[in-house]
């Protein structure tokens, strides 16, 4: 099967003040038609920006800085503004983090539909309003709401409304970037539920990025880690959670409680470092336990590790000499504070 | 404070715009006292510009250049003083609208809706001509029509913050009104503050000058105004004698000019994504890339 989205070393920047951050670095991955690919990484990984400069839509101070977008093999780098702007929805549709700031106040839900429809250049009223329905009833939303305005529902149906807004054109990719982030544990269920029953019928793939582990784990086939704008663990969702190879995937699953056990849950110490500064080598290597001495000197490379496994680290590449672990002594700093 | 001069400093706009100010500040301050009397008769009226007198002579055989220098303390003086004063009444007055709203609020909002929609210069016109000419008249001419849009802009952005929960909580606290206002309110709007003062000031230059280009000033006075009154007055235009007018006129546009960039470099500073915005311009054109609204690609 060929990829829906091959992104090739896409490299993410932002201009600031003294120099040019880069955010994201050298980051590959494929998306499959009709699969639900997780993006997980702390906040300010560099998450965000990615899928933002897969949609072209990352806003100044930022910008690409290098690799290749192939949407169905053409590259979205190459495209005209135009042609950029009937990509966009059409084929790859987004829905925001907070359906509240991405609805306009002060318009009804239908003519927020009507004018998405419009820019694609829908022209007939009667035929929108009847897609404006369609859709709503296809999310759960009774149409009879749709004259309401965007603060007269719960956020569950905001963000419902949301992703009936991505779904207009019927794309075969949507990017979610933390749908669920604003709503409570209840309401993000649900929406979860949705989007995975409407993905099944109508067999778009999804980006769905989060910092939530265990939401990534319940919706996504795959799942990308990512650590201070680099890649550094990909996997099917099972092979992840069973059987994670890079430091800091483990110590992000060891971070949430299990219901199983009586562990008690592990954070990571210390911070992700900031773009503007990053640690040579390995970008976690400060925070890792079982670092190398080489670490700190070189940066490692994505190994693959099964059919669909990739992780980029020093422990599990064999390129380098063998040298024993240094992290033994400070290990024991790691444990939170009880 | 110092933070504050700095960053204006290091921002290109404000540093040209400071520059220009202090150079028009500097030349009103002490410039009178290095050039000749702007009232006395000096040459045959009309000449041009020649080594004697640099910018030529007037209709009355005065010394443009004179005229000119002599002409911005007067001018400055009251565009400050009306810039400083009608930004405190409006901020006041907006301020304790949009803080105590109710009845206060309609009363004070009546006030400033009246002074808005009053016609600012024929207004003046009017106020000026029954009042003895002079700077006072006219600075009080300008802060009365002047004051309101200020008040407006404030009253709203100060509605707004008192639904912010820090003055919920400041209240809740039990801080005296006066200080909710001076210490958590005003600091808040500092940046609006400057633009409205900078605003404000702008529109007092261009309205004492139309004023007192009208004859509604001391036309016995030096300023830039009474400048080009005389200038029309003695036919400038008519002889062709530009020199007469255009080193008064550009004055005006010059420190209107520095105002304006002071503005854009105040803008940038207190609302840091524009200046994130302009740098990232900058680097593109470095790169020989379009700005465009889709994520532009720079290839290192």
């Amino acid at each position: 099967m060929t990829p829906l989205l091959q992104v090739q070393d896409l490299s993410v920047a932002y201009v600031n003040a003294k120099q040019v951050d880069t955010a994201v670095e050298r980051v590959s991955f494929d998306i499959y038609p009709g699969e639900i690919v997780g993006f997980v990484g702390e906040s300010g990984c560099g998450k965000s920006t990615l899928l933002q400069a897969v949609m072209r839509i990352l806003p100044p101070p930022g910008f690409i800085s290098g690799g290749k977008i192939l949407f169905q093999g053409q590259d979205l780098l190459q495209l005209s503004i135009e042609e950029m702007a009937q990509h966009r929805w059409r084929k790859a549709s987004m829905v925001f983090q907070s359906a509240m700031n991405s609805l306009n106040p002060v318009l009804t839900v239908a003519e927020q539909f009507d004018d998405t429809l419009a820019a694609h250049g829908v022209g007939d009223l009667a035929h929108r309003r009847a897609r404006t329905e369609e859709l709503l009833n296809l999310v759960g939303i009774p149409p009879a709401r749709a004259n309401a305005y965007p603060h007269e529902l719960s956020g569950g149906m905001r963000q419902r409304v949301g992703i009936a807004l991505a779904l207009i054109f019927e794309p075969q990719l949507v990017v979610m970037d933390e749908p669920t982030t604003a709503l409570d544990v209840l309401v993000q269920s649900e929406i979860l539920q949705e989007i995975k029953k409407l993905q099944k019928k109508l067999g778009f793939a999804v980006c769905f990025v989060s910092h939530d582990l265990p939401v990534v784990a319940q919706l996504c086939d795959r799942v990308n880690v990512f650590y201070a704008g680099h890649l550094v663990e990909r996997s099917t969702t099972q092979n992840l959670l069973q059987n994670p190879q890079h430091p800091y995937t483990r110590a992000l699953l060891r971070s949430f409680p299990s219901i199983h056990s009586a562990t008690l849950s592990r954070g990571i110490p210390g911070a992700p470092p900031s773009i503007g500064a990053p640690p040579p080598g390995c970008r976690f290597h400060p925070r890792c336990n079982d670092r190398l001495e080489a670490c700190d000197r070189l940066v490692p490379e994505l190994v693959t590790l099964g059919p669909a496994h990739h992780a980029a680290c020093h422990l599990i590449s064999d390129q380098l000499p063998a040298s024993s672990p240094m992290g033994a002594s400070s290990s024991s700093s790691s444990d939170v504070k009880k | 404070m110092t933070g504050l001069w700095q960053q204006l400093l290091d921002n290109r706009k404000s540093r040209l715009g400071l520059m220009l100010l202090v150079a028009a500040v500097g030349i009103a301050l002490v410039g009178p006292f290095f050039v000749a009397d702007p009232l006395a008769y000096l040459a045959a009226p009309h000449a041009p510009p020649s080594w004697k007198h640099w910018l030529g002579t007037t209709g009355q055989g005065q010394d443009v250049l004179a005229q000119t220098v002599v002409g911005a303390r007067p001018t400055l003086l009251v565009a400050f003083l009306v810039g400083s004063c009608s930004t405190l009444v409006g901020a006041g007055l907006g301020l304790l609208a949009g803080y105590a709203k109710n009845k206060t609020d309609d009363l004070i909002n009546l006030l400033i809706n009246v002074f808005l929609v009053m016609p600012g210069l024929p207004l003046a016109v009017v106020i000026a001509a029954y009042l003895p000419a002079g700077p006072v008249t006219i600075a009080l001419v300008l802060i009365v029509t002047g004051w309101a849009w200020t008040a407006r802009v404030i009253r709203s952005q100060a509605y707004a913050l008192t639904d912010k929960d820090f003055i919920l909580a400041a209240k809740v606290i039990g801080e005296p009104a006066w200080r909710i206002l001076w210490v958590e309110m005003l600091p808040n709007m500092g940046s609006l503050l400057m633009s409205c003062w900078i605003g404000n000031t702008v529109y007092a230059i261009g309205a004492q000058v139309g004023l007192e280009f009208l004859g509604l000033g001391d036309v016995s006075a030096v300023t830039w105004g009474t400048n080009l009154y005389w200038a029309t007055n003695d036919s400038a235009l008519l002889l062709g004698s530009w020199w007469t007018f255009v080193p008064t006129g550009l004055s005006i546009a010059l420190t209107g000019f520095s105002l304006t960039l002071l503005t854009f470099g105040v803008d940038e500073i207190t609302n840091p994504g524009l200046a994130a915005e302009s740098r990232w311009r900058r680097y593109l054109r470095t790169k020989n890339t379009p700005t465009s609204p889709q994520t532009p690609v720079v290839r290192s």
